[in-house]
């Protein structure tokens, strides 16, 4: 066994699941390291044992393909091939002379580093929500739409009793029907999107009979709660002193522009909101991988352009699980004959590539539909928080486009401090884009979360000596990370 | 319907926490966040510059705006700690805990 090349995957999610298992099936040692206490990412993200649930998939979807995961995952960790390493949350991998450092912090403090050295890496670190602001997003109850669902499948909470979701995309649908069958009320899902759209790329989606069942059943368990639907209207404002009490929603027009006299006023307190995925590509980014707009960009075989790095899922574009699952088993069948000297045979995964292809082009097509509606930045007032860590206002923001010449996201952030908190911009960042007209690119952070300086000084210094990650001499020290104080 | 009984969970037997020394149930495997959520508390923190009440909003670790002190350590996200028996939770005024004692106390 110990002869065995050592493939490192970072994320329990679909595509490093789908990774893990097609590499450790054939003869590579995988090391699965997650921030998680469970394997299963966010899609599959499951609750606490000690909750003791029994019927899980009361919350889930694809609940055949988890088990046939999980139950991969067990075989393969029984054989002593794999080791899934929860609690791990990576903050950076570095290139050392013959091999990759995955360097960790164990979680949930996170004070304490481990380092796992591989001889390959893959990244599936998925991705994260975007939520454009309004008036009032940052109260408390305002929630995004995947913090709630990630809230009710782990912790088996609901944010409150009566709930709007609202804003755009694929993910409003479960979201929904998950807090509605879990006895939350829904009082309305607004979505921003019209279903004239949708139908219009009917070409791209007839394509998929599997997703339009799915659109069909999520209509019926829409019906079937009684959830209100308010297609083509967006949130407006959120009300409330120190609590969401309320929301005002409008209907837009074709252009996407609200058409006056329509807006009104929901009572709830909670409001569960997301515009969409971003993807996580910090730990990318720092090895030097190129992106392609905010993803990392991969080749057929989901090679980076960095000689030992695979890339799949969410990381390499967001496309959903399934598409995640097809990317995640292209990249460990690559990885498991690359790392072993063999030339791989693409059409050995030639079901994976068809899977892959056929929801790209459903991705694609989604994309269009799911823009978030024209001018929403125009409409965000002078006086609302954009950075909600540095409480930067989108007037701030504003004037260090218009007055001071900011014309990319990091001249923003060093005029205004917006992307300078504790979450470095990865909430704020889309909105300050949409307000300063820069392009929304890739934040350049050369860790992919806060690390402790003890942690940093416990790194032994690598013999032929590559530079330290976040060195005086590496790119984009923000002064704002704990590290680099 | 909740969500408990939705997915036919049995947990184990609740136990005590304190929220700024209120005693506050919790159930074992919950995040403080879940813990707090289920006692119907929305918010734990005030912001540094303008002091406005935040909880949670990213959920998943991303965003920052749900730390909380738990047993003295400061800026714990509630989202990814889970609760245990006893814990002593803490709002947080602007960068540390409310009162601004950090390490010890409790």
């Amino acid at each position: 066994m110990s002869e065995r090349v050592h493939l490192a995957v970072v994320g329990a999610g679909p595509a490093g699941l789908a990774g893990a298992l097609a590499a450790a099936s054939r003869g590579v040692r995988v090391t699965l390291v997650d921030a998680g206490d469970r394997a299963g990412g966010q899609f599959y993200r499951q609750p606490a044992p000690a909750l003791n649930a029994r019927r899980p998939q009361a919350l889930h979807h694809q609940w055949r393909t988890w088990r046939r995961l999980a139950d991969g995952l067990a075989r393969h960790t029984e054989a002593g091939y794999l080791t899934h390493l929860t609690g791990h949350h990576v903050w950076c991998v570095q290139r050392e002379s013959d091999s990759l450092a995955v360097h960790a912090l164990l979680g949930p403090e996170q004070e304490e580093g481990v380092t796992v050295h591989a001889d390959a890496v893959l990244l599936a670190t998925g991705g994260y929500e975007r939520v454009l602001p309004f008036p009032g997003w940052t109260l408390p109850g305002v929630v995004t739409a995947g913090g709630a669902q990630a809230m009710l499948k782990g912790g088996l909470v609901l944010p409150g009793r009566t709930v709007v979701v609202a804003g755009t995309g694929p993910l409003l649908l479960p979201v929904a029907t998950g807090l509605a069958a879990a006895g939350a009320r829904v009082a309305a899902l607004v979505e921003s999107a019209s279903p004239a759209a949708l139908l219009r790329r009917a070409p791209g989606l007839a394509a998929q009979p599997g997703k339009l069942a799915e659109g069909v059943w999520y209509a019926g368990l829409l019906a079937r709660h009684r959830v209100p639907v308010l297609a083509r209207h967006t949130v407006v404002a959120a009300h409330g002193t120190d609590r969401l009490t309320a929301v005002t929603v409008a209907a837009l027009d074709r252009t996407g522009r609200i058409r006056p006299g329509t807006a009104r006023r929901i009572p709830c307190d909670t409001l569960a909101v997301g515009h969409g995925m971003l993807p996580h590509t910090d730990l990318a980014e720092t090895l030097g991988c190129a992106l392609a707009g905010t993803a990392v960009r991969v080749d057929a075989e989901q090679r980076t352009d960095v000689p030992g790095v695979w890339a799949a899922g969410e990381a390499t574009g967001v496309g959903g699980a399934a598409l995640a699952l097809a990317e995640g088993h292209i990249a460990g069948r690559s990885a498991a004959a690359r790392m072993r000297g063999t030339v791989p045979d693409p059409p050995a995964w030639a079901a994976a590539d068809r899977a892959r292809t056929r929801h790209r082009a459903f991705s694609t097509a989604l994309d269009t539909v799911y823009a978030p509606p024209a001018g929403w930045a125009e409409r965000i007032p002078d006086d609302t928080v954009v950075c909600r860590c540095e409480e930067v206002t989108a007037g701030e923001v504003r004037t260090a486009a218009r007055t001071l010449g900011a014309t990319d996201l990091r001249s923003a952030k060093l005029l205004t401090r917006a992307g300078m908190g504790w979450c470095q911009g990865r909430m704020c960042a889309p909105a300050v884009a949409g307000l300063t007209g820069c392009p929304l690119t890739a934040a350049r952070r050369p860790f992919a979360r806060p690390v402790p300086l003890g942690v940093l000084a416990g790194l032994p210094d690598a013999p032929d000596g590559p530079k330290a990650p976040g060195a005086p001499e590496d790119r984009a020290a923000d002064d704002s990370s704990p590290a680099q104080q | 319907m909740n969500p408990l009984e939705l997915t036919r969970a049995r947990p184990g037997r609740p136990f005590t926490v304190t929220l700024d020394g209120r005693p506050v149930e919790a159930l074992p495997g919950q995040t403080v966040a879940a813990t707090l959520w289920a006692a119907g508390v929305p918010a734990w923190r005030t912001t540094r510059g303008t002091g406005r009440p935040r909880g949670v909003f990213c959920g998943i670790g991303v965003c920052f705006d749900c730390l909380v002190t738990v047993n003295g350590r400061a800026n714990q996200r509630a989202c990814l700690v889970p609760v245990h028996p006893g814990d002593a939770i803490r709002t947080q005024e602007g960068t540390g805990p409310a009162g601004g004692t950090v390490q010890g106390d409790e």
